[in-house]
Protein backbone atom coordinates (compact mmCIF):
# COMPACT_ATOMS: atom_id res chain seq x y z
CA UNK A 1 0.00 0.00 0.00
CA UNK A 2 1.82 3.15 -1.55
CA UNK A 3 2.14 5.96 1.15
CA UNK A 4 0.61 3.86 3.63
CA UNK A 5 3.50 5.12 6.27
CA UNK A 6 2.83 9.06 5.25
CA UNK A 7 -1.10 7.92 6.19
CA UNK A 8 -0.47 6.30 9.39
CA UNK A 9 2.30 8.75 10.95
CA UNK A 10 -0.40 11.61 10.00
CA UNK A 11 -3.37 9.92 11.74
CA UNK A 12 -0.78 8.87 14.96
CA UNK A 13 0.25 12.36 15.19
CA UNK A 14 -3.07 13.62 15.45
CA UNK A 15 -4.18 11.67 18.18
CA UNK A 16 -0.63 12.32 19.85
CA UNK A 17 -1.38 16.08 19.43
CA UNK A 18 -5.12 15.21 21.02
CA UNK A 19 -4.03 12.79 23.61
CA UNK A 20 -1.30 15.38 24.66
CA UNK A 21 -3.74 18.11 24.97
CA UNK A 22 -6.35 15.86 26.93
CA UNK A 23 -3.03 14.74 29.34
CA UNK A 24 -2.06 18.60 29.48
CA UNK A 25 -5.72 19.63 30.43
CA UNK A 26 -5.88 16.99 32.92
CA UNK A 27 -2.34 17.95 34.77
CA UNK A 28 -3.21 21.48 34.92
CA UNK A 29 -7.17 20.08 36.76
CA UNK A 30 -5.06 18.10 39.26
CA UNK A 31 -2.74 20.55 40.22
CA UNK A 32 -5.25 23.14 40.66
CA UNK A 33 -7.55 20.76 42.69
CA UNK A 34 -4.44 19.43 44.97
CA UNK A 35 -4.09 23.84 45.21
CA UNK A 36 -7.97 23.89 46.21
CA UNK A 37 -7.29 21.03 49.12
CA UNK A 38 -4.21 23.08 50.48
CA UNK A 39 -5.91 25.93 50.70
CA UNK A 40 -8.78 24.91 52.72
CA UNK A 41 -6.63 22.60 54.72
CA UNK A 42 -4.96 25.88 55.82
CA UNK A 43 -7.79 27.72 56.39
CA UNK A 44 -9.22 24.91 58.73
CA UNK A 45 -6.00 25.07 60.72
CA UNK A 46 -6.51 28.84 60.92
CA UNK B 1 -30.20 21.85 31.41
CA UNK B 2 -26.89 21.19 32.96
CA UNK B 3 -25.66 17.51 31.35
CA UNK B 4 -24.53 15.38 34.68
CA UNK B 5 -21.14 13.96 35.12
CA UNK B 6 -22.32 10.72 34.29
CA UNK B 7 -23.80 12.08 30.67
CA UNK B 8 -20.34 13.41 30.08
CA UNK B 9 -19.18 10.11 30.73
CA UNK B 10 -21.11 8.33 28.03
CA UNK B 11 -20.72 10.98 25.69
CA UNK B 12 -16.74 9.82 26.33
CA UNK B 13 -17.65 6.48 25.80
CA UNK B 14 -19.48 7.26 22.54
CA UNK B 15 -16.81 9.75 21.05
CA UNK B 16 -14.39 7.11 21.40
CA UNK B 17 -16.36 4.42 19.36
CA UNK B 18 -17.14 6.89 17.13
CA UNK B 19 -13.79 7.98 16.21
CA UNK B 20 -12.39 4.52 16.26
CA UNK B 21 -14.88 3.19 13.97
CA UNK B 22 -14.14 6.73 11.72
CA UNK B 23 -9.95 5.42 11.55
CA UNK B 24 -11.00 2.08 10.43
CA UNK B 25 -13.62 3.43 7.88
CA UNK B 26 -10.60 5.90 7.06
CA UNK B 27 -8.42 3.43 6.81
CA UNK B 28 -10.62 0.19 4.87
CA UNK B 29 -14.09 1.85 3.68
CA UNK B 30 -13.58 5.13 1.71
CA UNK B 31 -12.57 4.47 -1.70
CA UNK B 32 -9.04 5.13 -3.27
CA UNK B 33 -9.21 8.42 -4.61
CA UNK B 34 -7.70 8.11 -8.16
CA UNK B 35 -5.68 11.30 -8.94
CA UNK B 36 -3.83 11.01 -5.56
CA UNK B 37 -4.24 7.90 -4.41
CA UNK B 38 -4.38 6.41 -0.85
CA UNK B 39 -2.47 9.85 0.29
CA UNK B 40 -5.42 11.67 -0.30
CA UNK B 41 -7.08 9.45 2.73
CA UNK B 42 -5.22 12.41 5.11
CA UNK B 43 -8.33 14.43 3.88
CA UNK B 44 -10.67 12.89 5.60
CA UNK B 45 -8.91 13.93 9.34
CA UNK B 46 -7.17 16.98 8.19
CA UNK B 47 -9.88 19.35 6.66
CA UNK B 48 -12.56 17.28 9.44
CA UNK B 49 -9.90 18.92 12.07
CA UNK B 50 -9.51 22.30 9.95
CA UNK B 51 -13.40 23.06 10.31
CA UNK B 52 -13.61 22.18 14.02
CA UNK B 53 -10.44 24.46 14.77
CA UNK B 54 -12.65 26.88 12.71
CA UNK B 55 -15.43 26.30 14.65
CA UNK B 56 -13.44 26.86 17.55
CA UNK B 57 -12.05 30.43 16.79
CA UNK B 58 -15.77 31.09 15.51
CA UNK B 59 -17.16 30.12 19.08
CA UNK B 60 -14.51 31.96 21.12
CA UNK B 61 -14.86 35.02 19.03
CA UNK B 62 -18.91 35.12 19.68
CA UNK B 63 -18.02 34.67 23.31
CA UNK B 64 -15.32 37.46 23.13
CA UNK B 65 -18.15 39.75 21.85
CA UNK B 66 -20.57 38.09 24.82
CA UNK B 67 -17.78 39.25 27.54
CA UNK B 68 -17.49 42.71 26.17
CA UNK B 69 -21.28 42.92 26.09
CA UNK B 70 -21.95 41.79 29.37
CA UNK B 71 -18.77 41.69 30.87
CA UNK B 72 -19.84 38.21 32.76
CA UNK B 73 -17.07 36.02 33.34
CA UNK B 74 -18.03 32.98 31.96
CA UNK B 75 -18.15 34.31 28.24
CA UNK B 76 -14.62 34.75 28.71
CA UNK B 77 -13.97 31.36 29.95
CA UNK B 78 -16.18 30.22 26.95
CA UNK B 79 -13.46 32.36 25.57
CA UNK B 80 -10.20 31.00 26.41
CA UNK B 81 -11.24 27.54 26.05
CA UNK B 82 -12.77 27.32 22.72
CA UNK B 83 -9.73 29.17 21.32
CA UNK B 84 -7.11 26.67 23.64
CA UNK B 85 -8.96 23.95 21.85
CA UNK B 86 -8.91 25.15 18.62
CA UNK B 87 -5.42 26.09 18.57
CA UNK B 88 -4.86 22.53 19.67
CA UNK B 89 -6.63 21.33 16.75
CA UNK B 90 -5.09 23.76 13.90
CA UNK B 91 -1.95 22.12 15.47
CA UNK B 92 -3.01 19.06 14.02
CA UNK B 93 -4.33 20.72 10.64
CA UNK B 94 -0.35 22.40 10.61
CA UNK B 95 1.05 18.97 10.76
CA UNK B 96 -0.63 16.42 8.88
CA UNK B 97 -0.99 18.84 6.01
CA UNK B 98 3.06 18.78 5.40
CA UNK B 99 2.97 15.37 5.93
CA UNK B 100 0.11 15.14 2.35
CA UNK B 101 2.06 17.63 0.93
CA UNK B 102 5.37 15.63 0.75
CA UNK B 103 4.46 12.84 -1.30
CA UNK B 104 1.66 14.63 -3.68
CA UNK B 105 3.90 18.33 -4.17
CA UNK B 106 7.29 16.82 -3.33
CA UNK B 107 7.70 19.52 -0.78
CA UNK B 108 6.93 20.22 2.94
CA UNK B 109 5.71 23.16 2.91
CA UNK B 110 5.31 26.75 0.55
CA UNK B 111 4.20 30.16 1.49
CA UNK B 112 1.23 30.13 -0.59
CA UNK B 113 -2.22 31.80 0.69
CA UNK B 114 -4.26 29.10 2.52
CA UNK B 115 -0.81 27.91 4.41
CA UNK B 116 0.58 31.46 5.13
CA UNK B 117 -2.43 32.36 6.59
CA UNK B 118 -3.35 29.57 8.38
CA UNK B 119 -0.07 29.64 10.07
CA UNK B 120 -0.47 33.07 10.71
CA UNK B 121 -4.01 31.51 12.82
CA UNK B 122 -1.67 29.66 14.65
CA UNK B 123 0.81 32.52 15.78
CA UNK B 124 -2.24 34.75 16.82
CA UNK B 125 -4.24 32.20 19.15
CA UNK B 126 -0.20 31.33 20.78
CA UNK B 127 -0.47 35.43 21.15
CA UNK B 128 -3.62 35.31 22.71
CA UNK B 129 -3.00 32.54 25.35
CA UNK B 130 0.67 34.25 25.84
CA UNK B 131 -1.65 37.45 26.31
CA UNK B 132 -3.65 35.92 29.00
CA UNK B 133 -0.59 35.21 31.20
CA UNK B 134 0.73 38.51 30.85
CA UNK B 135 -2.42 40.58 32.37
CA UNK B 136 -2.85 39.60 36.56
CA UNK B 137 -6.35 41.74 37.14
CA UNK B 138 -9.07 38.67 36.09
CA UNK B 139 -11.39 41.97 34.83
CA UNK B 140 -8.48 43.45 32.83
CA UNK B 141 -7.40 40.38 31.20
CA UNK B 142 -10.75 39.18 30.20
CA UNK B 143 -11.45 43.11 28.53
CA UNK B 144 -8.03 42.80 26.88
CA UNK B 145 -8.38 39.03 25.46
CA UNK B 146 -11.75 39.89 24.52
CA UNK B 147 -10.45 42.36 22.05
CA UNK B 148 -7.77 40.42 20.64
CA UNK B 149 -9.85 37.14 20.29
CA UNK B 150 -12.02 39.54 18.41
CA UNK B 151 -9.35 41.02 16.02
CA UNK B 152 -7.70 37.18 15.87
CA UNK B 153 -10.98 35.49 14.83
CA UNK B 154 -10.40 38.17 11.68
CA UNK B 155 -7.88 36.11 9.58
CA UNK B 156 -10.60 32.72 9.91
CA UNK B 157 -12.96 33.96 6.85
CA UNK B 158 -9.37 35.13 5.02
CA UNK B 159 -8.02 31.68 5.66
CA UNK B 160 -11.36 29.98 4.90
CA UNK B 161 -12.15 31.87 1.50
CA UNK B 162 -8.46 31.92 0.25
CA UNK B 163 -8.66 28.96 -1.72
CA UNK B 164 -11.72 30.30 -3.11
CA UNK B 165 -10.14 34.21 -3.69
CA UNK B 166 -6.56 33.19 -5.09
CA UNK B 167 -4.64 30.36 -6.99
CA UNK B 168 -3.28 28.97 -4.55
CA UNK B 169 -0.80 25.29 -4.09
CA UNK B 170 -3.72 24.05 -1.56
CA UNK B 171 -5.87 21.94 -3.45
CA UNK B 172 -9.63 23.79 -4.26
CA UNK B 173 -12.45 23.53 -1.96
CA UNK B 174 -14.28 20.21 -2.05
CA UNK B 175 -17.13 20.98 0.01
CA UNK B 176 -18.97 23.70 -1.83
CA UNK B 177 -16.61 24.62 -4.60
CA UNK B 178 -19.04 24.69 -7.31
CA UNK B 179 -19.26 22.22 -10.58
CA UNK B 180 -16.64 19.41 -11.14
CA UNK B 181 -16.03 19.53 -7.41
CA UNK B 182 -17.16 16.72 -4.72
CA UNK B 183 -17.08 13.26 -3.33
CA UNK B 184 -18.25 10.24 -4.01
CA UNK B 185 -21.32 9.16 -1.68
CA UNK B 186 -19.11 6.92 0.17
CA UNK B 187 -16.30 9.50 1.10
CA UNK B 188 -19.38 11.73 2.01
CA UNK B 189 -20.37 9.09 4.73
CA UNK B 190 -16.81 8.33 5.90
CA UNK B 191 -16.09 12.16 6.17
CA UNK B 192 -19.07 13.24 7.59
CA UNK B 193 -19.13 10.21 10.22
CA UNK B 194 -15.04 11.30 11.22
CA UNK B 195 -16.43 14.75 11.45
CA UNK B 196 -19.03 13.73 13.90
CA UNK B 197 -15.96 11.95 16.12
CA UNK B 198 -13.91 15.04 15.69
CA UNK B 199 -16.72 17.47 16.96
CA UNK B 200 -17.72 15.16 19.52
CA UNK B 201 -14.02 14.90 20.67
CA UNK B 202 -13.72 19.12 20.53
CA UNK B 203 -16.77 19.52 22.79
CA UNK B 204 -15.37 17.56 25.79
CA UNK B 205 -11.93 18.91 25.15
CA UNK B 206 -13.83 22.30 25.24
CA UNK B 207 -15.89 21.37 28.29
CA UNK B 208 -12.97 20.21 30.33
CA UNK B 209 -10.77 23.24 29.39
CA UNK B 210 -14.10 25.57 30.72
CA UNK B 211 -14.05 23.05 34.19
CA UNK B 212 -10.60 24.23 34.40
CA UNK B 213 -11.26 28.35 33.67
CA UNK B 214 -14.33 28.00 36.12
CA UNK B 215 -12.12 26.53 38.50
CA UNK B 216 -9.33 28.33 38.50
CA UNK B 217 -11.84 31.47 39.12
CA UNK B 218 -13.00 30.06 42.42
CA UNK B 219 -10.22 29.32 43.56
CA UNK B 220 -8.78 32.56 43.00
CA UNK B 221 -11.82 34.03 44.86
CA UNK B 222 -11.26 31.58 47.71
CA UNK B 223 -7.53 32.36 47.99
CA UNK B 224 -8.40 36.69 47.82
CA UNK B 225 -11.17 35.43 50.59
CA UNK B 226 -8.44 33.71 52.75
CA UNK B 227 -6.91 35.44 55.43
CA UNK B 228 -3.26 34.40 54.82
CA UNK B 229 -2.57 34.27 50.95
CA UNK B 230 -1.66 31.21 49.16
CA UNK B 231 2.29 29.97 49.55
CA UNK B 232 3.42 31.23 46.19
CA UNK B 233 4.66 27.67 45.30
CA UNK B 234 1.16 26.56 45.42
CA UNK B 235 -0.17 28.73 42.55
CA UNK B 236 3.23 28.88 40.84
CA UNK B 237 2.69 27.11 37.09
CA UNK B 238 -1.12 27.91 37.13
CA UNK B 239 -1.23 29.31 33.52
CA UNK B 240 -4.01 31.46 32.69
Amino acid sequence: MRNFWSILIAYLAAWAIFFGYYVSVGRRLTRLEADFRRLKQRAGRD
Amino acid sequence: MKPSGRAWQLTAIATAIVTALGGYAIFFVAPREETMGQIQRIFYFHAGTGICAYLGFFVSFLASIGYLASRQSEWDWMAVATAEVGLAFNTVVLVTGPIWAKPVWGIWWTWDARLTLDFILELLYIAYLLLRTMVAEPERRALVSGVFGIFAFLDVPLSYFSIRWWRTEHPQPVIGGGPGTGMAPMMWYVFLFTGIGLLALMAILSRERYRLEALRHEFAELAAGAEDEPEPVETKGLSR
